[in-house]
């Protein structure tokens, strides 16, 4: 990737300009400003989303009702579902593909600046809805994040809240997506095939078709609810000649390929960062982006593996079994790459490849207990319970999570131009990591023992681990405040960071731009080889 | 599981068997590391408890197997990157092979191995499938009804019909703020009033279905979970090979008491068994026709509202007798006086029904939350109208008034 030099075209003076104040942030079409927006936006979620998970894990500490009411507790675990995926982990990869995807493909911005703006600027008055849904008459929804009918039907106004939010981030995320296929199509610099552009960018292309595919399901499934409860319809109710099991198979249709939207962009913020780390390229790079699409492909048809409870036929439990099983092919060719991508590498352990290795080592952990629950009769006794609870959050804390810490200390310096402390960086994984497995690791036995999962009190056998967990989810969360004052101070007294801070990087924002990236880049696109 | 019993070892595979002497040791090593084994009485369990049924068992032991299986894989995938991160250090002046990253040769050998272990493991579970989808030729069939939040149990052959819900009483569970005032017993939420009872080594079908939302009847032991879909029957067999009691608990979020929500089954030798049918005849027995009761979807007596029909007391209280006998009857009790085991109150004298006729119309739409008690609105407005003034004019209630379909259907605003 030799090119054409950089930095010195940004000295010009109007380059730079930007409105100052909260104009700058309700206006701005800049890909690094709406960035930052969704990043922080999704931090201030995830902070609302963990607190309910400290309710939750705190009514669990011991057996009986000690601090939230039945009702509440279920109120907890079903926002504390919805935040977490709709409005903490999606808009932070979304943060990531704003700010990074332009600078990695070398172009000056997002396609439709001005739609970037407005993808963004529709969260803020989702999140209110779901927020302010705690208040209303009978609080918020109590169905968990599935929203199955009728327990869902059931839901005072907060039900219809819930509908119009999902119906706004639904919409918001697919109007980021169309950008993003744009942008990546189009706005490519001359050179940058799309088997020369960074992982990063692939997987966040695939995931964005994903989105675009699946989002108006989603937005159909709760339209439907919301006229069954006004407007006299009987999608899913027998009475009337519905059918409650249809909504589930609407909804995992949606709800599979979206775990995959979530984890996608994680293995590419991993395929980021592994080499780099390892001074090689990443090993089996066509492999890698055939595996994605694979692992996105198959993600359409292996939704009935979220019910193998309903009592399918048979031949419909054996086809999801096949075809979940699949899954684990091209997910193993990507473990195997990573790995291989170190073998006879020179590596280096900065805090960003710890936290790639942590993901490497516990979404693998993640990746095996859904190979477990992939197997029909084993998921049979195990669904509901919270064998399940610890299998995705192995995918979503370990896996996604993990890929965002890493992506952040590993972007920080080009974002900030600051270098964090080092110490303090792997002080926050070593924490992390052990708090997330005192948290998380038990419920595998609470789950094989047959504990149910969203239920506020519990039977006497499952007291112990529960209380690790819940000790372990109080550490886990003191870990993260640290994480943030760990920014913090670096964004206030930080060593300044080098233009190419890590020397094995070898995308564009490290070898073409200086750090912190200019506001505009790329207003002349690099010529590539 | 050293203690298991053998049940269904017949039909399981040889790696499995082999897993199974493993499993006390994985056992124990969790428990080193956990380093709490010294703790009295406390329960850290790390795997499914003993199987009590054929399937059951032969879950059990593909569970043990796929586990074996990763754990295989995760330590030779694990102890290359291990390998990598010990000797491919920069700091020991490791080089990097940057010629080394593509192999189509590579690529496809770790393509096709996990394939073929996928097929190994794809055969055991393919035959588990296949018998647990087997419900033919069942020796009894139970009728499960979820409820919120409980159970209702229909032996068809034994004409029988009960509730089951939870026993533990709610002084132990306490409540935010206010510590439980009695300690909490072994049995704590698993313990239910009137628990399935079900002979040994007979295949007991079981067609789940619910009378509200979603429910998920549960039984690890017994190798069952199995939804109950308001509107759809669903089976589900098990066969219990040794008496024994059996727990288990709504598995889908169903609402409020989702949590409190148990389920026992009770396997007794076949004399022990028509022992119990026996003596149950006695409390459970479907007498008539009127009282198979709170059945799926409830059995409705035709009558129907015509505009500007002009009611009467004796209609409505005619049609009003078998719609309660069908809809009410099961926990209130033919005599209207309630059942106290399901804490169904007494509708003989309640203020609730002979108070403001507003008051039993809010309670049979919205139900109680957190009771036995659930909202009737699926009932037409003539149906209600019937049922309430039925209910404000039998036994020793005798208001003389009617309530009209006009007020059902303005409560239902
Ligand atoms: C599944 C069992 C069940 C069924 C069926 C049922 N009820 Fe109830 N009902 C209860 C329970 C339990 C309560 C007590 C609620 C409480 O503790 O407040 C109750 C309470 C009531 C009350 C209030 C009594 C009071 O004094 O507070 C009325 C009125 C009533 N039911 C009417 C009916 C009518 C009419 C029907 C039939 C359309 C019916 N119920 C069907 C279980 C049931
Ligand atoms: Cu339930």
């Amino acid at each position: 990737m030799t090119a054409t030099t950089h930095t010195a075209d940004h000295a010009d003076e109007h380059h730079d300009h930007k409105p100052y104040g909260l104009s700058r942030w309700l206006f701005t079409t800049n890909h690094k400003d709406i960035g930052t927006m969704y990043l922080l936006f999704g931090l201030l979620m995830a902070i609302v989303g963990g607190f309910l998970s400290l309710g939750i894990r705190a009514e669990l500490f011991m057996p009986g009702l000690q601090i939230l009411q039945p009702e509440t507790f279920n109120s907890f675990m079903t926002l504390h579902g919805l935040i977490m995926v709709f409005g903490a982990v999606m808009p932070v990869f979304v943060g990531f593909a704003n700010w990074l995807i332009p600078m990695q493909i070398g172009a000056a911005d997002m396609a439709f600046p001005r739609m970037n703006n407005w993808s963004f600027w529709m969260l803020p008055p989702a999140a209110i809805l779901l927020a302010a849904s705690f208040f209303v008459e009978g609080g918020a929804i109590q169905s968990g994040w599935t929203l199955y009918p009728p327990l869902f039907t059931q839901s005072g106004i907060a039900g219809d809240m819930t509908i119009l939010a999902v119906h706004i981030l639904g919409a918001s995320s697919i109007m980021g997506s169309i950008n993003i296929v744009t942008t990546v199509l189009n706005l490519r610099a001359p050179g940058m095939t799309l088997m020369k552009m960074p992982l990063f960018v692939w997987t966040w292309l695939i995931t964005a078709y994903l989105l675009i595919a699946v989002m108006p399901v989603l937005a159909g499934a709760v339209t439907m609810l919301l006229t069954d409860r006004h407007f006299g319809t009987s999608f899913f109710n027998a009475a009337g000649g519905g059918d409650p099991t249809m909504f589930m198979h609407i909804f995992w249709f949606f709800g599979h390929p979206e775990v995959y939207i979530i984890i996608l962009p994680a293995f590419g913020i991993v395929s980021q960062i592994i080499p780099a780390f390892s001074r090689k390229p990443l090993f089996g790079y066509a492999s890698m982006v055939y595996a994605t699409a694979s692992i996105a492909i198959l993600s359409f048809i292996v939704w009935g593996h979220h019910m193998f409870t309903v009592g399918m036929p048979a031949a419909g439990q054996l086809f999801f079994m096949y075809a979940t099983m699949l899954i684990a092919v091209p997910t193993g060719v990507k473990v195997f790459n990573w790995i291989a991508t170190m073998w006879r590498g020179s590596l280096t352990f900065e805090t960003p490849m710890l936290w790639a290795l942590g993901f490497l080592f516990m979404f693998t952990m993640g990746g095996f207990t859904g190979l477990v629950l992939a197997i029909t009769p084993v998921d049979i006794t195990l669904h509901n319970s919270y064998y399940v609870v610890a299998h995705f959050h192995y995918t979503m804390v370990a896996g996604a999570s993990f890929a965002i810490f890493g992506g952040v200390y590993y972007w920080w310096p080009k974002w900030t131009g600051k270098m964090y402390n080092e110490s303090a960086g792997k002080l926050h994984f070593w924490w992390t990591t052990i708090g997330f497995n005192l948290t998380f690791f038990p419920q595998h036995f609470l789950g094989l023992a047959g504990m149910p999962r969203r239920i506020p009190d519990y039977a006497l056998q499952f007291a112990e681990w529960n209380m690790i967990s819940s000790i372990g989810a109080f550490f886990l969360a003191a870990g993260q405040i640290f994480f943030m004052i760990t920014l913090y101070m670096s964004y206030k007294s930080g060593q300044p960071a080098k233009d190419k801070q890590w020397e094995g990087a070898d995308s564009l924002e490290w070898t073409h731009l200086p750090s912190p990236a200019p506001y505009h880049t790329f207003e002349v696109q690099p010529v590539l080889k | 599981m050293i203690s298991k019993s053998n049940i269904g070892s017949a039909n399981t595979f040889g790696l499995a068997r082999l897993v199974r002497l493993v499993n006390p040791v994985m056992r124990l090593g969790f428990l080193a590391i956990a380093g709490f084994a010294t703790l009295a009485h406390a329960s850290y369990d790390v795997n499914i408890p003993p199987p009590a049924t054929g399937i059951a068992s032969e879950i059990y032991d593909l569970h043990l197997y796929i586990l074996i299986i990763c754990v295989i894989i995760f330590v030779l995938v694990f102890g290359a990157m291990f390998y990598s991160v010990f000797k491919f250090r920069k700091s020991q002046g490791a080089k990097a092979d940057v010629n080394f990253h593509e192999s189509t040769l590579i690529e496809i050998i770790w393509t096709v191995i996990p394939f073929i272990i996928l097929i190994v493991m794809a055969i055991p579970a393919t035959k588990t499938v296949l018998a647990m989808k087997d419900t033919s030729n069942p020796d009894l069939t139970i009728k499960v009804v979820g409820y919120q939040w409980g159970w209702q149990y229909e032996y068809q052959q034994d004409g029988l019909s009960f509730y089951s819900s939870l026993a533990t009483p709610w002084s132990q569970v306490g409540q935010p703020g206010v510590p439980a005032s009695e300690p909490k017993g072994q049995n704590y939420l698993l313990e239910v009033d009137n628990p399935m009872v079900v002979p040994v080594g007979k295949k007991v079908r079981l067609l789940i279905t619910s009378n509200d939302v979603l429910h998920g009847w549960y039984v690890p032991t017994l190798g069952v979970n199995q939804y109950g879909i308001p509107g759809f029957i669903k089976d589900s067999w098990f066969k219990v090979e040794k008496a024994g009691t059996y727990k288990g608990q709504c598995s889908q979020i169903c609402g409020k008491l989702h949590g409190y929500m148990p389920i026992t089954v009770v396997a007794k030798d076949p004399a022990d068994y028509a022992a119990w049918v026996k003596e149950a005849k006695g409390k459970f027995a479907i007498k008539s026709d009127a009282s198979v009761a709170a059945d799926t979807p409830p059995k409705v007596a035709a009558i129907v509202d015509e505009p500007g029909k002009k009611w009467t007391l004796g209609e409505l209280k005619q049609a009003g007798e078998s719609l309660y006998a069908a809809n009410c009857a099961a926990c209130h009790q033919a005599d209207g006086k309630g059942n106290p085991a399901m804490k169904a109150k007494a509708l003989d004298g309640s203020p609730v029904v002979i108070g403001a006729k507003s008051s039993q119309i809010a309670i049979l739409l919205k139900g109680r939350p957190g009771t036995l008690m659930a909202g009737f609105d699926r009932l037409s407005d003539v149906e209600l109208a019937a049922v309430s003034t039925y209910a404000r004019n039998s036994w020793g209630n005798k208001t003389g008034d009617m309530v009209l379909p006009a007020d059902i259907k303005a409560a239902r605003k």
